[in-house]
């Protein structure tokens, strides 16, 4: 499948303005959200889905898991054109469907209704599983968790099981701004490299790194990029 | 005679052969019953091991990708433990699926109230949309499943029993259908207990109804079984008792009516023993059957 990504002619730069539709706050620029740049870079130069291709059955998919503090998403999703920027001054109101945690059945683009921790890759793993079934090999599934949300006992039961079940197209990327009470003590990427996962820690404001990461050759396991970023608090 | 749960394998795995669209997903529980499935079909037939919030949410996310997911285990680790996967990751992404369990309310009574679900059905009300099939006989079992796994993308809920009437009854249709019909009064049985229900009611002059779908409840039926006999309905559910009480009450809104909701107690008994010591102290064999319909009666 080829890159079918329209070009809205937005670009990393004006993400901010469009993240101040949704807060009204002009002075919270990319640095606000955590989930931002490393968004962009999957968006802009790495998963292969567009407004065009946003049901097609061989696009790649990405699922938010954490789906809470969405506007990040809401503002790469209307950068790239699954929906009108013009939907985003009505982020969380009665008659829009850009809520506060994200609706797939209101939003083209979003793979996954989230708001509740710990569902998303555990979805991911079964939509590796389907597309493997259905001989659709290529596409590429990507789940983003937070670092917090990784407390939730149900990731690990999806950790534990995709490195043995050879997902190979399954992709998890945790964005770690510090916000776990308890930490992770040795690291997070070893939680998934002792499961049998490929797993690299990269800065998760630096587009290069990220786009390696994003695309570094994992043959025969899972993969997982732990983007770190500056603390929450 | 097979059981409903040696039924479920046997159809399914012949089942995967046919549609293509057919997963079944598993945590360890029937694994070895689906061994033979899993070889021909090593990319439908998914073991997760025992974790059932990831057997929940995997079976999710195959019908994500257009497949028709079947999710297995006992009840209590199907629809309790992971209820909110079951609320999320089907309904509220706008899915479907099958859940088909086993062990119900008390199977396996010496293994205690772990393994006891009695509060399933009545947990699958506080969510929209899923069909609910309570089959009585490996039959209708064999039946009802089908009819789940070409029901499109509904969501359906197949609870299998070892407890089984001794016969079956043709129930492709879904609909609540009438067994006797009397005048003093409606009892409607579900699924395993008819026989039980019929031998309490023997020489009463009660319409005696069978439901082996109890979601959607069957309206239509009870509304015409009052209409002819006394306003006077017995629910006999092998689930928490007063689960489809709701469902009753509504179907009879504009009608004067009297219902006694029977079923499996709310207390926990804190025993071992046998399907039937269970069954007699839920008050739901024949014998404790009779005396409460008939005293509920007048």
């Amino acid at each position: 499948m080829t890159q079918a990504i329209a070009d809205t002619g937005f670009r990393h730069g004006d993400l901010g303005r469009l993240i101040a539709l949704m807060t009204g706050a002009e002075k919270h620029g990319p640095a606000a959200t955590s989930t931002l740049d490393a968004l962009w870079v999957l968006y802009d130069r790495v998963l292969r889905v567009g407004p065009g291709s946003a049901e097609a059955p061989e696009r790649d998919r990405f699922l938010l898991s954490k789906g809470h503090g969405p506007m990040a998403y809401y503002a790469v999703l209307a950068a790239k054109g699954f929906f009108p920027v013009e939907w985003l001054a009505g982020f969380g109101s009665y008659d829009s469907p850009l809520g506060h945690h994200p609706d797939r059945t209101l939003v083209p683009g979003v793979e996954i209704g989230s708001g509740s921790l710990g569902h998303g890759l555990p979805l991911a793993v079964g939509t590796a599983l389907g597309l493997r079934a259905q001989g659709l090999d290529d596409p590429a599934v990507w789940v983003l968790i937070g670092d917090a949300e990784l407390d939730e006992g149900s990731n690990h039961e999806a950790i534990a099981y995709a490195a043995p079940a050879g997902l190979e197209r399954l992709h998890t990327l945790v964005i770690d701004n510090d916000s776990a009470t308890h930490g992770w003590r040795g690291g997070i990427a070893s939680r998934f490299e002792a499961a049998g996962w490929s797993a690299v820690t990269v800065d998760g404001r630096d587009h290069e790194a990220l786009h390696a990461a994003y695309t570094a050759p994992h043959p025969g396991r899972p993969h997982a990029v732990v983007a770190r970023v500056e603390k929450k608090f | 005679m097979d059981t409903m749960r040696d039924r479920f394998v046997s159809v399914t795995s012949k089942l995967l052969d046919e549609d293509h669209r057919l997963a079944v997903v598993l945590a360890e529980i029937t694994m070895d019953g689906f061994r033979p499935a899993q070889q021909r079909h090593p990319d439908r037939v998914i073991n997760v091991g025992i974790r059932e919030q990831l057997l929940v949410g995997v079976g999710g996310g195959l019908a994500l990708t257009g497949l028709r997911p079947v999710v297995h285990t006992f009840a209590s680790f199907l629809v309790e433990r992971p209820f909110e996967q079951v609320k999320l990751d089907f309904g509220h992404q706008g899915t479907g699926g099958v859940l088909v369990s086993a062990s119900a309310s008390y199977d396996w009574p010496a293994g205690g109230f772990t393994h006891m679900a009695p509060g399933d059905v009545a947990l699958l009300d506080t969510l929209d949309g899923w069909t609910v099939h309570t089959p009585g006989h490996p039959d209708e079992a064999e039946a009802l499943l089908r009819h789940a796994y070409a029901a499109g993308d509904d969501k359906v809920y197949v609870r299998l029993t070892g407890q089984s009437n001794a016969a079956p009854r043709p129930v492709g249709d879904l609909r609540t259908q009438t067994v006797r019909t009397g005048s003093a009064g409606v009892v409607l049985a579900v699924g395993p207990l008819l026989d039980e229900v019929l031998a309490a009611t023997e020489g009463l002059d009660v319409t005696v109804l069978y439901a082996a779908t109890v979601r959607p409840f069957d309206d239509e039926a009870l509304r015409a079984a009052v209409g002819r006999a006394a306003p006077q309905v017995v629910l006999v559910e092998p689930y928490l008792a007063g689960t489809s009480a709701a469902a009753a009450g509504q179907a009879l809104m504009e009608v004067p009516h009297r219902i006694l909701p029977l079923g499996v107690g709310r207390a926990e008994l804190r025993r071992y023993g046998t399907v039937e010591e269970h069954t007699a102290a839920h008050g739901l064999d024949a014998a404790s059957l009779r005396q409460r319909i008939t005293a509920f009666l007048r």
